[in-house]
């Protein structure tokens, strides 16, 4: 039992720094643009699928890391300056339109590339074995090495955000954009890096869990609404927000699944109802 | 909220009309089609009540259809006159319930809070043995008063939803005129002013909430009267997004819009699945030409020859 | 306007009765729907059903009981909210005389209820809901596949047999993946041990460290379980590297292992599963029926080939009994029940409730391919409980 529950926290932890790397961007693009992304579990998937491409290609995963950062940053890029850019400051209901009708042409241009059976993605080599856990359960390296990743990614973006200047014009965004002119930068580079960074993140999370959880279409479809729910209640542009959130969010998605699998669903769902109706701009909100 | 112009009335009502003539001319399949229309037009209008009358945008207006739509097999598929209440009364209690709590939260957040209690209905229905299961089950049609032929469905259906679609987008056009409406309306443009003039404006939301919740599951009750099947699927957040989109297309500022974007919407499907072997792609173009260049919908075209308001 | 609608209805019901059903004009041809997913995740299930039934067609030099088959292809996106409007695309649009369909186990209901309701016969080529020949049995509705319970019963009895006393089943929360773990308990039941554990995980979930974490305290001797696709792949590489396949062997119904194998790769290596189907048959029908199949598509068969080319050779017996008349529903389901359907798998009959009597084999996971080790349960018939077929 208790050897069960300490895997299970496991579990929780890594599922929820999983879900901090998706969400973390969410909560950046909604905090300094405005703008809901509903495409960001499709990001998820196009990154892990690029994961799948790199890694059959060259039979590395860790070739496909660097290239799923990369592609997310320019990707995102380009979506910015094409598309969300103008939707910055049109209504939530056209932001809600524009992505659905994204999330249907990255399906099928996925569908289109890469067809549509599952493929799985092999864990690295040097990652290929079981760490012995209490009472002989054991757990995967790869599943560490992940939730390694994501912590140094986590104290990376903490330290970008809170302790360089771009970071402050960031925070400085998610307040208000004429602050962002007054101190001197060009709101729509920080708006095109913001959402290119948000991209390169999921696009990264994809590929971790590409690994994991194999790679399929709509890979990204329960993501978005756990994302979603962490972003809601770690507090719209707060970072910090996000990383408890995400943990909160892992915990319970994960020992719900584990208990009570019927309430898991349901659980994280009323879970956000009661951080909102507590604290109706999430958590770790600033107002 | 444009109502519409007296021209616009007329062409709505010669369509309806021609609909209602349709079993005189019309195969089975093009009724069905119709009659899938008339339901999603229906669905769409409810969702209007708070979208384009009071400005509130909300992503669990498919969690109210579901309810009204599994209300038909809960109750074990009594005579109509009680089902349709019932999914009626289930979904608007439904709505009375996450209202207040939805609308402590605005804009983004309030979004976001629906979607939240969407799922959760979802997953009521797609997790636990509620609703018979994750696959959806086919379900006893209930009675309607009188014997209807297995041939005769089709063209009973489109009428009976024809009617319901009419009585409902005629209330909504006179509600849009009296006080009530007008004050929706005033929440719409400006919520604090409102509130200025004392008016209650959280309870004027609510009202809205529960309206739009409770015709949201008599269009359930029609599309599972229409079908006799239900599934998880039809509460699912993808749904009120697909509402949503029909607004966009027909026109958020007009309360016809959500009937002429679900017939669009329902036509580029069709059209799309007998034109390409991408039905999808074809949808999501459709959608994305929509929000960048069709700003009004399809009720703010006007003739060449005639003026913008 | 109750006046009003009744008037309508009757003409409507004129109208629907000339549209629906065209008298059946000898020498016009047979259309057939097939329902079937093209797109998403059953997409390959799909091309193969549909290349299986095509092959027999073929062989037939495209006719069936002296009358021309024409194929109609319809994707179901396998999207149980668009079935009722899919059914009826093919159903009204364009007026098949018989349905062919399909893959996902909430789609297929709708296809039941259009055959039942309809009157159109309609073969169910995969999905194995239980009810399809069981309390919703039809005269109309025949499947050439398997019900959910059958595999699983067969996996059941085989651990029993080797001694296994205690065993869990773990499977997706939804119907097939419950109606497969009543299977595995009466199989086990029936060869004397228990099935003590039935952990399921929200479907289509493939996050499996929770259920993972629950097993080795739960005192069993195997593990057996229902995933398929990309579930089946997860569940088989995370079960592996859990390290619990050292002490508590893993098995269950073949879908687990089920044209999944590469990808799963060395994790899959000597797992057992049951299934009506696997490789390494050598009866002459299935060697030819593999070299046909290959040389049409160039793919090798597998399961759900075999089971889109046994419902054309099921839709032939009928056909031949009643000269090409697919309405004459009496005639036709009764020579289908009489047939003796030389499959690939292994000739079969049908139950009386219309599904497979039919021996599920035991298999083994060895170099990607699901070798046939012995018989897991012969001339299984599922129980059919609850059928009652009107007028027949």
């Amino acid at each position: 039992m208790l050897t069960g529950l300490i895997a299970q926290l496991l579990n929780g932890v890594q599922y929820g720094l999983l879900l901090f790397l998706i969400s973390s961007g969410l909560t950046l693009i909604f905090g300094v643009m405005g703008v809901i992304n509903l495409a960001h579990g499709s990001l998820f998937m196009i990154g892990a699928y690029l994961a799948f491409g790199v890694a059959s290609l060259t039979g590395s995963l860790w070739l496909a890391l660097p290239v799923a950062v990369l592609g997310g940053a320019v990707f995102g890029a380009v979506l910015e300056r094409l598309l969300f850019r103008r939707f910055r400051t049109r209504a939530h209901l056209d932001q809600v339109l524009l992505t659905f009708a994204l999330i249907l042409l990255f399906e099928e241009g996925r569908s289109a590339l890469a067809g549509n059976q599952f493929h799985s993605v092999p864990v690295p080599a040097v990652l290929d074995f079981s760490v012995p856990v209490i009472g002989g359960f054991g757990y995967s390296a790869y599943r560490l090495a992940v939730l390694a990743i994501c912590l140094l990614v986590a104290a990376g973006l903490v330290w970008l955000i809170e302790r360089t200047r771009i970071g402050s014009a960031i925070r400085a965004a998610a307040e208000n954009t004429e602050m962002l002119n007054l101190l001197g930068f060009d709101a729509g580079r920080v708006h095109t890096l913001v959402f290119a960074g948000g991209t390169a993140l999921a696009m990264l999370a994809g590929a971790l869990a590409a690994p994991l959880q194999s790679v399929y279409p709509g890979m990204g479809d329960g993501f978005l609404i756990l994302s979603f729910i962490v972003v809601v209640i770690g507090g719209l542009g707060s970072v910090a927000g996000a990383f408890w959130a995400a943990l909160l969010v892992g915990l319970i998605d994960t020992l719900g699944k584990a208990y009570l699998p019927q309430a898991a669903g349901i659980a994280v769902c009323a879970m956000m109802a009661v951080v909102l109706l507590w604290r109706p701009t999430g958590l770790f909100s600033r107002t | 909220m444009i109502v519409a112009s007296r021209p616009g009335q007329c062409v709505l009502g010669a369509a309806a009309l021609g609909i209602a003539t349709m079993p005189l001319w019309a195969s089975a399949w093009h009724m069905q089609l119709v009659s899938a229309a008339l339901v999603a037009a229906l669905f769409a209008l409810s969702l209007q009540v708070l979208v384009g009358a009071t400005g509130l945008v909300s992503l669990a207006q498919a969690g109210f259809f579901g309810l009204g739509a599994y209300t038909v097999h809960l109750l074990g598929s009594p005579p109509v006159w009680i089902t349709l209440p019932a999914a009626m009364l289930a979904a608007g209690v439904a709505a009375l319930l996450i209202g207040p709590l939805a609308l402590r939260t605005k804009g983004f957040f309030f979004l976001m809070t629906t979607l939240a209690f969407g799922q959760m209905l979802f997953f009521a229905f797609h997790d636990t043995p509620l609703g018979g299961g994750t696959d959806g089950l086919f379900i006893v049609r209930p009675s309607l008063g009188f014997t209807v032929s297995r041939a005769g469905r089709p063209a009973v259906f489109l009428l009976l939803n024809l009617g319901v679609l009419a009585i409902v987008y005629g209330g909504l056009c006179w509600l849009m005129s009296t006080m009530l409406g007008h004050a929706l309306q005033g929440i719409r443009s400006n919520e604090n002013r409102m509130a200025a003039l004392g008016h209650n404006v959280q309870r004027l939301k609510l009202i809205a909430f529960v309206l739009a919740g409770a015709l949201a599951g008599l269009a359930g009750h029609m599309s599972a009267l229409t079908d006799a099947f239900v599934s998880p699927d039809l509460l699912g957040w993808h749904r009120s997004a697909e509402a949503l989109l029909m607004i966009l297309l027909g026109g958020i500022g007009a309360l016809h819009g959500p009937i002429l974007g679900a017939f669009a919407l329902v036509a580029i499907q069709e059209a799309g699945s007998l034109l390409s072997d991408r039905p999808r792609l074809v949808e999501g173009v459709v959608f994305l030409a929509a929000v960048l260049f069709l700003r009004q919908g399809i009720a703010g075209w006007r003739l060449p020859w005639r003026t913008r308001p | 306007m109750r006046h009003v609608s009744r008037r309508a209805m009757l003409a409507g019901a004129a109208l629907t009765a000339g549209l629906c059903r065209p008298a059946i004009a000898q020498g016009a041809p047979l259309k057939v729907g097939m329902m079937l997913p093209f797109s998403g995740t059953y997409a390959a299930l799909g091309e193969n059903i549909a290349a299986g039934f095509e092959l027999l067609i073929a062989e037939n030099d495209g006719k069936l009981g002296g009358r021309a088959v024409t194929l109609i292809r319809l994707d179901d996106e396998s999207d149980p909210a668009k079935a009722p409007a899919n059914v009826n695309r093919l159903t009204e649009r364009d007026n098949v005389d018989v349905l062919l369909g399909t893959v996902h186990s909430g789609v297929v209901m709708a296809l039941v209820q259009a055959a039942r309701e309809k009157e159109i016969p309609l073969f169910i080529p995969n999905a194995g809901n239980v009810a399809a020949t069981r309390d919703l049995c039809s005269p109309h509705v025949f499947r050439s596949s398997f019900s959910n319970w059958q595999p699983a019963y067969g996996m059941g009895r085989a651990l029993a047999a080797r001694g296994v006393k205690k065993a869990a089943w773990v499977t997706w929360d939804y119907a097939a993946g419950k109606e497969s773990g009543e299977g595995f308990r009466d199989g086990l039941r029936d060869g004397g041990a228990e099935m003590t554990h039935l952990l399921t995980v929200p479907f289509p979930e493939t996050n499996f460290q929770p259920v993972l974490a629950q097993i080795s305290g739960l005192g069993v001797e195997a593990v057996g379980s229902f995933f398929a696709g990309g579930g089946a792949i997860q569940f088989v590489k995370d079960y592996a590297a859990s390290g619990l396949r050292a002490t508590i062997p893993l098995c269950g119904s073949g879908f687990l292992t089920e044209g999944v194998l590469k990808p799963q790769g060395a994790a899959a290596e000597g797992i057992q599963t049951a299934l009506h189907y696997g490789d390494g048959l050598d009866n002459a029908k299935n060697v030819a029926f593999r070299t046909a199949f290959k040389a049409k598509t160039t793919r090798d068969a597998d399961v759900y080939a075999v089971q889109g080319y046994d419902a054309g050779q099921m839709l032939a017996a009928g056909l031949t009994a009643t000269k090409g008349d697919a309405a004459a529903a009496m005639a036709f389901a009764a020579a289908i029940r009489a047939a003796r359907i030389d499959s690939p798998r292994g000739a079969f009959t049908l139950s009386a409730s219309h599904n497979p009597i039919q021996t599920i084999w035991l298999r083994e996971a060895r170099d990607g391919q699901n070798k046939v080790i012995g018989i897991a349960a012969k001339d299984l018939a599922d129980p059919g409980t609850g059928c009652k077929m009107a007028g027949a």
